[in-house]
């Protein structure tokens, strides 16, 4: 008997990054070599477990020959290539789409800006204080999900994970053009109204705290949400026999959060609302 | 949204006894209620049962099982797989010798064709269905057999909606049809198969038109599917309680897989037979004994060598016979020769069919232990109530999952007062019986397991952290096996092939609770996307899709009866009666009407089904009951 | 799919509408009544979803009967199609023609944009805000260039009914512009296509001598003045034949890139993946351009034979062809040739008994400049937002629907009947021998022969404009439209060729030439620019969702100011500016900047 090898053998293309030669399988992205090369390379829409948007632009890279910089998040490593990772002109770009963000949206809880921002001394307020803004409201139409667009970069992350990638709800999609799209429902209507089903898959991906559970967003207006003081625990959720990974976020032993880990085989970080949001029971202790 | 006020459970902290079943109950020490429990098994040393938990840890369940066979000297040990699942290990197992579903979630992204048969995974099964949504966007087609239009229906390239409960005419028809075009797989039937002469015959009466009169679908809707299933390189046959829950759940399941016989659907990378289970546990309990006719490893309680491992490795003796399954227990509970139930996790009172006869059953006995994290309908019922630990949350230990991956369960917060692990009490329980029991944390239990079932003994705590679960059968700490079972089957050598798989030759039985011009509609029941069995859990949250139960009716019934939606109604069945508000679901038909379990406290749907078990696996027929709806004298408009 | 709809119901009419361009639902589950043989079987899956290319002329159905999509309309489309309620609102928000919220059902589109700004659209606007307000029937739109340059201002009605009926007013003034919109049937008739070329008749002419000289609906006129020569000519060539041809004659892409013809035809050629498609590109958007409008509308049959060929040459048996949404007269030209094309075998299952299958189909643009960009385009035809995709892959490997793809520009695509009639060689003689061929101008502005020109590559832009009579205090001149650059009235020499304008350090971009003299404020035209990109942007990458937002605001800030006043300002744009080049997805990103940077390096614009 032999076992099936679904495993296509990827041969190894060899190229150089920053003036160092290094190789990557065939298929692999500039990031992705990038990384296993040790370097750093700012990402916003990125996601692990979701194909590359490029929308955001902040991982842009030189690479020789080509008129304009290139997403090293989506641009597959070609043999021969010649990548150049901090330039001056790289730098320029990652600084303004810095500043043209942060000048637009609230990026208070988008992890690492603040630290980008200091190194590509990105100034957001040279653009005056009439520079447009988002200027959204946070809507809480409903007990699980607050949606802050505010926030909002418009990755595309949330719209992925709900459609074809992987919940294939089709919930929510952008809707408008240029600086007024946004993530929207059908008609821009609650959340209640829509197809939405509640999973929290958008929530998962979500780089900047745009969309999060209605328990964070009220521990965070009340002051008492402590991300230093909390677990993260791994278990199987108890819902059905698929055998779904959840992964506890405790403090003070109470569950705060649940989330999957993004490299399970069984759910590949994605959940259902009685795995995302099905603990209270545990916890109606008196 | 309907205003409703649903039950909300709060944990139990303390031991709860009481003297007599009149009185309320009071708190007490553990010493106490544990003393309680002692005399109360001690007692009824010889009728006595245990109701393990299909959501528990394999870990309880493995001493549980113990618990029974050891310190209760019985077989009578069970758990709610009984009420979905146990028809699939039944026939899974009389076909090919192991309960398991033979292929593994990541098949299905790369399969050819997906059969979704009596199954809503979509609802029911979310994340598994993500991973049919994969194979669907690369390419696989896939059909649907359900009497609703379900959300997974909606996915399919072609949905049949047959009448409830003729499964089995549909899975014949389906095989003639395949057989008549030539599309059988002779050298795999030769190869690997028995009785395929036999099963010729049976299903050479189940013409295409034959089937279409009894089944309602039409004749080249199942031509369609039975081309697409055997011309497919892959196929994937998946099924739920659909088929399960039936009167002849075990006979639905044995038709199913005949197909995979048929075709050579079976032992491939993605092709295979995929149940999937209601509970994160079904798989884990059955595997680790917690059934009357198996030992942990899922290995046959009548082979005397395996007995002899198991009374040498626990210094007892095991009894050479199956034990009662928990619809047996239920009617000796009646007949008396079970007088105490040792009840852990699990909520018959209102997860049975006929719940009312099952409330009363219990009430029968001498002694009812329950150990559970809420005080349930079942736990109201107790002489003795012990609180417990949430096993997902609250403890250690590994649990089961449909694709046979077993995977660790964390321990992230503390119970609430002073509640225990089960595994802490059941050994208490044991030591004041005479069996001191030592285990110093799950994994002694696990590797106490390893030892005694082969299929385990390669997954030690640290390889399944590093695998993220490891699939059964895994005998070696070194290697790993196929994501799918019974590869065997295709071995040339007639040694390797091992035990050839016999066709099941089953006959159509039409479901019992019969419809006529008294209950003109057929209910079917079934799950809700973010609700689950009797919402004692999923009824913590505050889901925006929640209504409430709803007796869901086809448009065309609703206006022939004269209701809207909202309108309560008076919903009867030959077994009971309750009133529910009308929910109008385009996705039904006239003459079939849908409820769920998961609002007992406010339509105890279990009022209506019908206890008519399966004779192999014991489950009953939750999917096909008889009813009437009756429009109230004065409309109630509920919203 | 599982999707979710909401309790809004189509009205009969919408209904009727979508039934019109699907035909009657073929189950309850797509909208029929309930059968009894619905709730036993249902058939959907991939065939179901395989339809949602069907969206956007959906959205246009609606549109063009009711003037707006409805909640219920729109739901009823999604479940004709098993499109998502909220990606087809997505789609149905991302075009400016539609509109989700109610309104009248005539709407006039009045241009604002450059040429028609200097011909006095404001005025215009102003008028005719002030008769059509409120209660009077008609929406009033300000709308990016319309394409009728050489008659501006421009503008457009459009009447929802069955059928829809518009009307254009062009050189329009207030009077006319609302007679149009308030009765579109009985507005004056457009004059025929010939009048935007100065040049009609000349017997010199290529690519234009058909225009004005054969009737544009007559099949029989289009073979009496050599149509279907080149096609005849392109069988006996084979397609390897056809493409080196092609490839020898130094044709290169006309839209505004210049990528060499040949090579792309012959990578899409070789693609062992299938099928192939051929798609051209007729949404001619950029402000100032309006050739392909004068082609389709003038020489239909012209654009019919050479996309035949060109995907003869590619192995695609499937064209589209995505036409602007605000020209209906190229429309009905267009629908009218290729249906006259099909009825006479040209196309078909057998084109000219060749054994060759090949057909046409038209999609419509909904109002939206970044279709023009191809992979935007072929999101739009696919059914999706036209957002523009990453390259690589490039179309011609994964394009349309993912497949092997050639995309040609109308003038690009004429340009290959006089190759394959006079043959390569002759065809590489003309012009120079870097840009070979002929070359369509669309001169407008401050000239009085505006229209569309034929020029050899080579001449000069002194000789376009004196050909064009170029009026007294030229302050400037604006090369490639919106997304090219402004060049000084003393450049007259710059030759009119891709190399001559590289190295004269501007563009040809789409052979826009827009005079401008000094009535016209230059920081006025600036920010009009920038406006059209702000509105114009998709909004997906960030450099230019917010860049060109940015680059408004920051030349509104200096629209009054010049010299250190301006300074910072001037910095900020450029960074900007740069970042946009450098890091956008798309074109239109990477050159929303260029004009402003010519206006301030070449012109001394606020100094």
């Amino acid at each position: 008997m032999t076992v099936t090898e679904l495993g296509i053998p990827r041969r190894l293309l060899e190229f150089t990054i920053d003036g160092q030669a290094v190789r990557a399988p065939e298929g692999a992205t500039i990031l992705d070599a990038c990384r296993a090369a040790g370097k750093d390379i700012p990402t916003l829409c990125e996601g692990d477990t979701l194909r590359p948007k490029n929308a955001c632009r902040v991982c842009v890279v030189e690479v020789e020959g080509s008129r304009t910089l290139v997403p090293a998040c989506s641009r597959k490593a070609e043999a021969g290539m010649e990548v150049r990772t901090g330039t001056e002109r790289a730098r320029h770009s990652r600084k303004i789409v810095l500043e043209l963000l942060a000048s637009s949206v609230d990026l208070s809880m988008t992890p690492q800006v603040a630290e980008w921002i200091k190194e590509y001394e990105a100034k957001p307020d040279r653009f005056g204080p009439d520079a447009a803004r988002l200027n959204e409201e946070p809507r809480v139409d409903n007990d699980l999900y607050v949606r802050d667009y505010d926030k909002c970069i418009l990755c595309y992350k949330c719209v992925d994970a709900c459609g074809d990638q992987w919940q294939n709800t089709f919930a929510i999609s952008v809707a408008g053009r240029g600086f007024d799209a946004r993530i929207a429902v059908e008609q821009d209507a609650p959340l209640t109204d829509s197809a939405c089903v509640y999973c929290g898959n958008c929530i998962e991906v979500c780089p900047t705290g745009a969309l999060s559970f209605k328990s964070e967003f009220d521990m965070r207006a009340a002051g008492t949400w402590d991300e230093s003081a909390q677990t993260e625990t791994t278990t199987i959720c108890a819902y059905c026999g698929v055998g779904c990974n959840l992964t506890l976020h405790v403090q003070d032993n109470e569950i705060v959060k649940v989330t999957s880990p993004h490299d399970n085989p069984v759910t590949h970080g994605n959940l259902c609302i009685k795995g995302r949001f099905g603990y209270q029971h545990v916890q109606n202790r008196d | 949204m309907r205003k409703r006020q649903p039950k909300i459970y709060t944990r139990l902290t303390h031991p709860l006894v009481r003297d007599a079943r009149d009185e309320p109950f009071r708190r007490a020490s553990w010493d106490e209620a544990l003393d309680r429990v002692a005399r109360g098994l001690q007692r009824n040393r010889d009728a006595f049962g245990m109701f393990a938990c299909a959501r528990a840890t394999n870990e309880m369940n493995y001493v549980a099982q113990k618990f029974a066979r050891v310190v209760m000297g019985t077989n009578n040990v069970d758990s709610c797989n009984r009420t979905c699942h146990a028809p699939s290990v039944a026939g899974l197992s009389a076909a090919f010798g192991s309960g398991g579903g033979t292929s593994s979630y990541e098949e299905i992204e790369h399969t050819d064709v997906i059969v979704m048969w009596g199954s809503n995974a979509r609802f029911a099964h979310p994340i598994f269905f993500q991973h049919v949504l994969k194979g669907i966007r690369n390419g696989a087609r896939m059909y649907a057999v359900d009497p609703r239009r379900t959300s997974t229906a909606e996915w399919a390239e072609s949905w049949l909606g047959l009448n409830v409960g003729t499964d089995i005419p549909l899975a014949h028809a389906v095989a003639r049809e395949i057989i008549h075009a030539g599309l059988a797989n002779e050298a795999f039937i030769e190869r690997a198969t028995t009785g395929y002469e036999e099963y010729k015959k049976l299903v050479e009466p189940w013409t295409l038109s034959l089937a279409e009169k009894v089944t309602g679908v039409p004749a080249r809707a199942i031509k369609d599917l039975a081309h697409a299933y055997a011309r497919a390189e892959r196929a994937q046959l998946c099924w739920t309680l659909g088929i399960t829950e039936h009167h002849n759940g075990t006979d639905n399941v044995r038709a199913l897989i005949n197909l995979s016989l048929l075709t050579g659907q079976v032992g491939r990378y993605g092709a295979g037979l995929q149940p999937l289970r209601g509970q994160n546990n079904v798989q884990g309990g059955g595997d680790m004994g917690a059934i009357p006719n198996r030992l942990p490893g899922f290995q046959d309680l009548l082979d005397p060598d395996i007995r002899l491992k198991f009374e040498s490795a626990w210094d007892t003796v095991i009894r050479p016979h199956y034990g009662l399954n928990l619809t047996e227990m239920f009617e000796a509970m009646e007949e008396g020769s079970v007088r105490a139930v040792y009840c852990i996790g699990e909520n018959p009172a209102q997860s049975e069919a006929d719940s009312d006869q099952a409330v009363r059953r219990m009430r029968q006995l001498d002694f009812l232990v329950v150990q559970d994290i809420f005080l349930t309908k079942t736990a109201e019922l107790a002489d003795v109530v012990l609180p417990a630990t949430a096993g997902w949350a609250e403890t250690d230990g590994t649990t089961t999952s449909s694709e046979r991956r077993v995977q660790r369960v964390r321990k992230a917060v503390d119970p609430p007062g002073e509640a225990r692990e089960d595994i802490d009490i059941m050994c208490e329980i044991a030591a004041r019986l005479g069996h001191d029991w030592k285990y110093a944390d799950a994994e002694a239990v696990w590797n106490e397991l390893r030892s005694v079932s082969p299929d385990h003994y390669g997954m030690t705590y640290d390889r399944l952290a590093e695998h993220q679960g490891i699939q059964w059968p895994c005998p070696s700490t070194e290697e790993l096996e196929p994501t799918y079972l019974h590869g065997r089957l295709w071995e040339k050598d007639p040694q390797r092939r091992g035990r050839p798989a016999p066709f099941g030759i089953v006959q159509h039985d039409p479901p019992v609770d019969l419809t006529d011009e008294e209950y003109p509609i057929r209910l079917t029941t079934g799950r809700r996307l973010d609700s689950y069995n009797t919402g004692v859990q999923s009824g913590g949250f505050a889901s925006p899709l929640r209504r409430g139960e709803h007796v869901e009716l086809s448009p065309e019934d609703a206006e022939r009866y004269g209701v809207v939606v909202g309108e309560e109604v008076q919903v009867s069945s030959r077994r009971g009666a309750v009133v529910a508000p009308v929910w109008v679901e385009p996705a039904l038909r006239p003459g079939l009407a849908f409820m769920t379990m998961h609002f007992p406290d406010e339509v105890d749907t279990n009022s209506l089904t019908i206890e008519a078990n399966c004779p192999i696996a014991g489950t009953a027929e939750f999917k096909a009951s008889a009813i009437r709806i009756e429009k109230l004298p004065v409309a109630t408009i509920v919203r | 799919m599982d999707l979710h709809f909401g309790d809004s119901k189509p009205t009969d009419e919408e209904r009727a509408a979508i039934d019109a361009l699907l035909g009657p639902p073929e189950s309850s589950w797509e909208g029929a009544d309930r059968s009894d043989a619905d709730l036993r079987w249902a058939r959907g899956g991939r065939e179901a979803r395989d339809r949602r290319d069907l969206l956007l002329p959906g959205l246009h159905a609606i549109n063009d009967r009711v003037g707006w999509i409805s909640d219920g309309a729109l739901d009823h489309l999604c479940r004709r199609l098993t499109v998502p309620p909220a990606e087809a609102y997505g789609v149905a928000t991302f075009y400016s023609m539609f509109s989700v919220k109610p309104r009248p059902a005539t709407v006039l589109h009045v241009c604002t944009d450059l040429a028609c700004a200097a011909a006095g659209a404001s005025e215009l606007c102003a008028g005719v805000e002030a008769r059509l307000g409120l209660g009077s029937g008609v929406h009033v739109e300000r709308s990016p260039c319309l394409g009728l340059c050489e008659r501006a201002p421009a503008a457009l009605a459009i009447k929802a009914g069955d059928p829809v009926r518009t009307a254009v007013s062009a050189p329009a003034t207030v009077h006319e512009a609302v007679l149009a919109a308030s009765s579109p049937d009985s507005a004056p008739q457009e004059p025929p296509a010939a009048m935007a070329v100065p040049q009609a008749g000349d017997p010199g002419l290529t690519l234009l001598r058909r225009v004005g000289v054969v009737d544009p609906s007559s099949l029989d006129d289009y073979r009496s003045h050599g149509g279907y020569a080149a096609l005849r000519r392109a069988f006996a060539l084979g397609p390897a034949g056809v493409i080196r041809e092609v490839t020898d004659s130094g044709l290169v892409g006309r839209g505004g890139a210049a990528f060499p013809t040949g090579r792309k035809w012959q990578a899409t050629a070789s693609q062992p993946d299938h099928p192939h498609y051929l798609v051209c590109n007729a949404d001619e958007s950029e402000p100032g351009t309006f050739k392909d409008r004068v082609i389709l509308e003038g020489d239909p049959f012209a654009l019919v034979e050479s996309m035949t060929i060109a995907a003869y040459a590619t192995g695609a048996h499937r064209g589209y062809l995505y036409l602007r949404g605000e020209y209906p007269r190229a429309l009905r030209r267009m629908e009218h040739a290729i249906a006259q094309a099909r009825a006479r075998g040209f196309l078909g299952d057998d084109v000219l008994g060749q054994g060759y299958a090949f057909d046409i189909e038209i999609r419509r643009g909904a109002g939206a400049y970044i279709c023009g960009e191809e992979t935007a385009l072929f999101n739009s035809i696919e059914g999706y937002r036209g957002e523009p995709r990453s390259k690589p892959p490039f179309p011609v490997e994964k394009g349309l629907f993912g497949k092997p793809t050639v995309e040609n520009n109308v003038e690009t695509l004429v340009n290959v009947l006089p190759i394959l009639t006079m043959g390569a060689e002759a065809y590489a003689a003309i012009g120079t021998e870097k840009s070979t061929g002929p070359k369509l101008f669309c001169v407008s502005g401050s000239v009085e022969r505006p229209g569309i020109y034929e020029l050899p590559f080579g001449a000069t832009l002194g000789e376009l404009l004196d050909l064009a009579g170029v009026r007294p205090r030229l302050r400037a001149v604006l090369l490639g439209g919106a997304a090219g650059g402004f060049v000084r009235p003393d450049e007259r020499d710059i030759p009119l060729t891709f190399e001559g304008t590289r190295e004269a350090g501007t563009t040809l971009g789409s052979g826009v030439v827009m005079a401008f003299d000094d009535t016209v404020p230059l920081p006025r035209l600036l920010l009009r620019i920038a406006e059209f990109f702000r509105d114009e942007s998709c909004g997906q990458c960030v450099p230019c969702r917010v860049g060109t937002v940015r680059q408004e605001e920051a030349l509104h800030r200096i629209a009054e100011r010049t010299g250190a006043a301006a300074a910072d300002d001037i910095a900020l744009l450029r960074e900007v500016g740069r970042a946009m080049r450098d890091a956008s997805i798309c074109g239109l990103g990477q050159t929303a900047w260029n004009a402003v940077e010519s206006a301030i390096d070449r012109l001394g614009a606020y100094e």
